[in-house]
């Protein structure tokens, strides 16, 4: 508990400090506001604004959530397929690196021509850019498990499916959770590209406006809430993560 | 040298060195005939790592393979538990066949496979869950097997919270749990600093003086081989062929005095020389 405090307490203060030299450069340059605004303005606006910036956060978190849910429950079985599987393989990764090499924010304009300007297309971008990072760390984990365990696994007469499962899976946990937390962040970049390039909704059209508006004040007040959503969302992984695998290395907290 | 350790041990051969043992006796609990085995390499052609291994082990016998690195004895254990098929000649247990994993086995590899998610006694009975039997049932034997290798204090414990001693010992109770007749070693104390390998042959002879095993057991280490066992298999560099076996017989159990034993020595000796004169051992 102590350590949990200590912790707090040097978080809070790396915030402090950002906001202190935040205001020391915009006092030091004379920053006009439509350039820099002082953490003082930008609260002011969070405050003024806090309704609307909540209600459009709303939605951008469940457009988020939606592109990461499915891009993890897709990436993840494809993952043990073509582990699997190397007829799969064959036939799976190449296609699926192909379109790796497509910068995926690029396909946002054309998602809004197939799906219009609701939700689907913002989902579809944050799918599509949350998607690769899993099926990766899943392989690498999937892969990475010592040969003889598998064999120790013959040798008990275990069938297939149980080895996967026993041994396999539990093995790969750790490199999965990391492929969530890259895409977790990801799945933000991804809904947000969406909402820019055409939507009536969310923080993404909220910095757009502000843009718009030389409302930097404002933009500010979007960005940190956004940062907050991103933190947020990769926290909410991290707690998954220590209740899934408190054997983990990365998750021991106290020492040998 | 020799007559002072037959007045020693009061048996007229101590050490016998036999070339071959006869191929073909029934009754036997592992026959292996003529077992070759090659591996094809990356560029295509094939190495040959094991050449016409003819070998019988008999029921409760203690044997080491006991060679240089890549002589194939970890093949030669991999096809005894059917987990590679020989390339040619045949290999039974009991009589039948090794076509198909050998699961009525207890493995125990250098690495201790241990699943880092699981406690000492959840790595034990996964013996028992990989079978698709339930683990309840074995609980009990579990946590007596687990402190009789010292470790009952421990059984709640996650692997990455003992040492390495301490895992293997685990992994010889996961090998152990479902009481095969058969126990496989493939080098188990050969990451073990001196001190713990040393404890671990003894704790290793005295579970196998209890249970009475059979127990083929690979290592690279002369004195291991002969203080552990029945007899020693000395194998030539690639391509494993089997050189000579040796007969120890000196008493059991062996304690920290076998090592000193003039048997003992002379065996270590034969055994360094045999190395010497195949090339293994420069002097």
């Amino acid at each position: 508990m102590h350590a949990r405090i200590h912790h707090l307490f040097w978080t809070a203060g790396s915030f402090a400090i950002v906001f202190a030299s935040w205001e020391v450069v915009v006092r030091l340059f004379a920053m006009p506001q439509y350039l820099l605004p002082g953490p003082g303005p930008v609260f002011v606006a969070l405050a003024k604004n806090f309704a609307i910036i909540l209600s459009q956060t709303w939605w951008t978190a469940a457009t988020v959530l939606a592109g990461f849910i499915i891009a993890a429950a897709v990436a993840v079985p494809l993952a043990m397929a073509i582990v699997i599987s190397p007829m799969l393989e064959r036939l799976l990764y190449p296609p699926m690196v192909a379109t790796q090499s497509i910068p995926k924010i690029a396909l946002a304009p054309l998602f809004i021509v197939w799906f219009g300007f609701g939700v689907v297309p913002k989902v579809a971008v944050a799918f599509l850019i949350a998607f690769f990072p899993i099926v990766i760390d899943t392989i690498v984990g999937l892969r990475s498990i010592d040969p003889a365990m598998l064999q120790l696994a013959r040798s008990m007469g275990a069938p297939p499916h149980r080895a996967f499962l026993k041994m396999r899976l539990p093995h790969a946990l750790p490199a999965i959770f990391g492929g969530l937390k890259v895409a977790s962040s990801l799945a933000v970049v991804g809904a947000l590209t969406g909402e820019f390039v055409g939507s009536d909704k969310g923080l993404g059209y909220l910095l757009v406006q502000a843009s718009g508006n030389l409302n930097t004040a404002l933009l500010f007040a979007t960005l940190v809430v956004l940062s907050a959503l991103a933190m947020a969302f990769f926290y909410l992984i991290e707690v998954l993560e220590r209740i899934a695998i408190p054997w983990h290395a990365s998750q021991r907290t106290h020492p040998l | 040298m020799s007559g002072r350790s037959q007045t020693v041990l009061g048996t007229p051969t101590v050490v016998r060195a036999v070339k071959s043992v006869a191929t073909g006796e029934h009754g036997a609990f592992i026959e292996l005939n003529a077992i070759s085995k090659s591996f094809s390499t990356r560029d295509g052609s094939s190495t040959l790592a094991v050449d016409g291994v003819d070998l019988d082990i008999g029921a409760s016998e203690f044997v080491s393979l006991l060679g240089p690195s890549g002589c194939g004895k970890s093949t030669l254990l991999s096809i005894i538990a059917g987990l590679i098929q020989p390339t040619s000649g045949e290999a039974h247990i009991e009589g039948k066949p090794i076509l198909a994993p050998y699961t009525n086995i207890g493995i125990v590899f250098q690495n201790d496979l241990l699943l880092d998610w699981r406690t000492v006694l959840g790595n034990v009975l996964i013996q028992f869950e990989m079978r698709g039997m339930k683990r309840e049932p074995h609980r009990e034997r579990a946590r007596a097997l687990i402190s009789s290798v010292g470790l009952s204090e421990f059984e709640s414990k996650y692997p990455w919270e003992l040492s390495g001693g301490m895992r293997q010992r685990v992994a010889i109770c996961r090998a152990l749990i479902h009481d095969p007749p058969l126990l496989l070693m493939d080098e188990p104390f050969g990451a073990l600093d001196a001190l713990t390998r040393a404890q671990l042959q003894i704790d290793l002879q005295n579970i196998w003086q209890s249970s009475r095993k059979t127990v083929v057991f690979v290592t690279h280490s002369i004195e291991e081989a002969v203080f552990l066992s029945d007899r020693v298999i000395v194998m030539t560099p690639r391509p494993g062929r089997v050189r000579e076996i040796f007969t120890i017989d000196l008493p059991r159990p062996r304690g920290l005095d076998a090592r000193a034993h003039p048997a003992f020595t002379e065996v270590i000796h034969r055994v360094n020389h045999l190395f010497e004169e195949m090339g293994v051992i420069r002097g």
